[in-house]
């Protein structure tokens, strides 16, 4: 016997379907946003200043904060596998072991998560304040393109700026974890940094270094996805912010996911 | 085409709304070349809508928009932006680009849309300083400027490619009724000075009074009366009647 819907569940089953209905529309509207971002990248004016300054702004910034989280990241590694590998007898698989992690998965997705979190929230901040403030408005009716502006400069600036940043902190997580291997085991530079060459190939490299360029567009256009459609003044800024780290994280992740799959399906899972 | 009875902006059976908020409903208006129009009204009442309709920030569900002859409703934005070339507009809060200086707020207009060279761009934006009375805030941040001091910087970025339209929102809101007075008479003076031709949106009486040739009285999605400042001053109309004894 079907059971009927009681009348508490009417207004819940509006609820969520109102819910799904926004969360349908984000998707399409963020998706919509990003898609203009190849439509606007190669046609003039081109704002090379405002990237140049974007760099540099997004760069030099993160450089202390992903200094300390690669570091971290590899002495960590190393010190929760050392006892694991021990275990199997397979501790000189160690440096080996710490490359393939931190190039392949760890450095590209720690990376894109940090920078989501410092960029992507300024960015939807910075943005939503000049919309509140009617600065996107004063651009446009100056008959400057805010998108060009303000969009397509960022986002450039993230996609350009993320495999640099990443690699920089795989290099120095598998600093890190030497440091580690240095400090318990007192491991030679040479030995450990010629298992570490040895064991990466090219297609270990190049997924995982590429991948990070399609997280640079992500945390850029939706964090001035964000920003483009704050309203309700400096409240609507700072949710704006907030929902910019929690969707451009998800979102990673997401991605991440489905990159990891192409490559098993293309590269196979050793490479 | 120029002249007194040109008309420059002209806005015909225009309809906005928001939602269920039906803001204008059927609005028309002309602007002659020269002219200073002033349109009054309570907040929110759909005055700021209208501005921005006419500039091409907001559009209307029906109706047209000319200005200077050409259609805004439906316009390319390529052609939008060559319009907007020639007209200035002057927010309520001033819009100044809050990561530049005062120097680069006036610089900006000028390096996107002109060829001119380092020292031109530099002696026009001291030039327009100069006009607004602020040479000494050039190197200042936006958020070191007084509200008086942002709306003139404002204004100054708004004239200073010489445009022939200049759009004011609210150029008085929330300023001392003596700041409010000195930025209204250098509307009038840069007016003067242009011939620029300019839409005012304003609740402020004294402002109107100052700079207006013409002034509309916005209510319930219409221009309800029009006329000089001292034929609606002398209005039996009750609305017109009440607005400006209570704003007085």
């Amino acid at each position: 016997m079907s059971e009927q819907p009681t009348h508490k569940e009417i207004p819940y089953l509006r609820f969520t379907r109102n819910r799904i209905k926004k969360a349908m529309e984000e998707v399409y509207g963020i998706t919509m946003f990003g898609l203009r971002f190849f439509r606007y990248v190669f046609v003039p004016p081109y704002e090379f200043g405002q990237v140049r300054k974007h760099l540099d702004e997004l760069g030099s910034k993160s450089l202390p904060l992903l200094t300390v989280v690669g570091l971290i990241m590899g002495l960590i590694l190393a010190l929760q596998s050392r006892p694991t590998l021990d275990r199997f007898g397979a501790g000189g698989f160690l440096p080996a072991m710490i490359a393939l992690t931190i190039v392949r998965e760890l450095g590209p997705v720690i990376t894109a998560l940090v920078v989501a979190g410092r960029v992507s929230s300024g960015i939807g901040a910075e943005v939503g304040s000049m919309k509140v403030t009617e600065q996107i408005d004063a651009l446009e009716v100056s008959a400057v393109d805010p998108y060009n502006y303000l969009v397509v400069t960022r986002v450039l600036a993230c996609a350009i700026i993320m495999p640099l940043l990443t690699a920089y902190v795989d290099f120095l997580a598998i600093f890190g974890g030497f440091v580690s291997e240095w400090l318990s085991h007192n491991s030679s530079f040479q030995l450990y940094f010629t298992e570490v060459i040895q064991s990466l190939r090219f297609y270990d490299i190049l997924p995982g270094i590429g991948k990070t360029i399609a997280f640079g567009y992500i945390i850029g256009v939706i964090g001035a996805y964000q920003g483009f459609n704050t309203s309700r003044g400096t409240e609507g800024v700072g949710r704006a912010a907030t929902s910019a780290v929690v969707l451009a994280s998800l979102n990673i992740i997401f991605l991440d996911m489905v990159i990891v799959q192409l490559t098993f399906l293309f590269l196979g899972p050793g490479g | 085409m120029t002249g007194p009875d040109h008309i420059l902006i002209q806005v015909q059976d225009v309809w906005k709304a928001f939602d269920d908020n039906e803001v204008l409903k059927g609005i028309s208006l002309r602007v002659h070349d020269g002219s200073s129009d002033v349109i009054l009204g309570r907040s929110g009442i759909g005055k700021s809508v209208l501005l921005k309709s006419i500039v091409g920030l907001l559009t209307p569900e029906r109706g047209s928009i000319t200005v200077m002859d050409e259609e805004v409703i439906g316009m390319k934005n390529r052609d939008l932006n060559r319009l907007r070339k020639q007209i200035g507009y002057v927010f309520q809060y001033a819009a100044l680009y809050d990561s530049l200086t005062v120097r680069e707020n006036l610089e900006f207009p000028l390096r996107k849309h002109t060829d001119a060279d380092e020292e031109e761009i530099s002696d026009r934006v001291f030039e327009q300083l100069k006009l607004v009375g602020l040479e000494d805030a050039i190197d200042k941040m936006p958020s070191e400027l007084s509200g008086g001091m942002k709306k003139r910087i404002g204004l100054a970025r708004a004239i200073i490619k010489r445009p022939r339209i200049v759009l004011y929102d609210e150029p008085t809101a929330g300023l001392d009724p003596i700041t409010a007075r000195e930025i209204s008479d250098l509307i009038l003076s840069l007016e003067e000075q242009f011939g620029i031709t300019s839409i005012t949106v304003t609740h402020d009486l004294e402002c109107a009074r100052i700079i207006a040739n013409r002034i509309y009285i916005l209510d319930d999605g219409l221009f309800q009366h029009q006329g000089s400042y001292d034929e609606l001053k002398a209005s039996t109309d009750p609305y017109t009647k009440a607005f400006f004894q209570v704003t007085r």
